[in-house]
């Protein structure tokens, strides 16, 4: 549920796929009594969604995807200037061992991370959403949004460290 | 292996995606550099956190519009 409201918020087209995703649901409703797990029941309603968002993408649109993703592949994740000239930490990442889970899990935390992946391009929001958030295997991520194993792993390394990046400002 | 290039391989090692040989030199770098063992544990509790994100970070407005749309599905059901 909290993936087919993430997918309507990204969108921008509430009306209409929060409608698909209610109809989906409830069509879908007696399959998941007793039969599915709950996971898979939710997962199923957003590849749906997934896919119905693909169907109206333009091939112009793929083809720019792809070629993000080439240059995506070595543009660095971290600030360059965290490093020094030898490619080692100038400022080492904090631990957060003593950040407790109370933090970590408290509602403001949470907060900045989903206003993180928000903030995400669509193609690796929707990656970081599957993947981590569902919680789908990458195999399974890759075949829901039609992307190869390698585009799944190039935008869930880019998602993961922007998401990263921005709790490590919000827990400084 | 660098620092610089490290940050780069984490997804790939925690996804289990590095070939024995890099893993091994991953290793071997995160056991003696803090600043990448951090990075590192940091990764892995914010995919952990992640897997936590509940229904109620849901903007108002988008679960209003769920709800609005749950309202208008049931009336048109229960129409002709």
């Amino acid at each position: 549920m909290r993936l087919a409201m993430a997918y309507v918020h990204d969108r921008e087209l509430a009306e209409d796929v929060v409608q698909e995703a209610w109809l989906t649901m409830i069509r879908t409703l007696e399959r998941f009594e007793g039969r599915s797990s709950l996971k898979t029941w939710i997962s199923g309603i957003v590849i749906n969604l997934a896919r119905a968002r693909r169907r109206k993408e333009s091939r112009v649109v793929a083809l720019t995807t792809f070629l993000g993703d080439f240059a995506g592949r070595r543009r660095p994740t971290v600030d360059p200037a965290r490093f020094g000239a030898d490619g080692a930490w100038l400022e080492k990442p904090r631990s957060w061992d003593n950040v407790p889970e109370s933090t970590l899990l408290a509602k403001e935390t949470m907060a900045t991370i989903r206003s993180a992946i928000d903030d995400l391009p669509a193609k690796h929001r929707e990656v970081i959403l599957l993947r981590d958030v569902a919680q789908l295997d990458a195999a399974e991520v890759a075949r829901t949004l039609g992307i190869s194993a390698e585009n799944q792993r190039v935008r869930l390394h880019r998602a993961r460290a922007t998401v990263r990046r921005k709790l490590e400002e919000y827990l400084a | 292996m660098k620092c610089r290039e490290m940050v780069e391989l984490m997804t790939d090692y925690l996804e289990g995606n590095l070939a024995a040989s890099e893993r091994t030199r991953f290793e071997e770098h995160i056991a003696g550099c803090d600043g990448c063992r951090a990075y590192l544990e940091q990764m892995r509790k914010m995919v952990g956190v992640l897997g936590r994100l509940t229904d109620d970070q849901i903007p108002p407005a988008v679960r209003d519009q769920l709800l609005d749309a749950f309202r208008d599905w049931k009336r048109r059901a229960a129409g002709p």
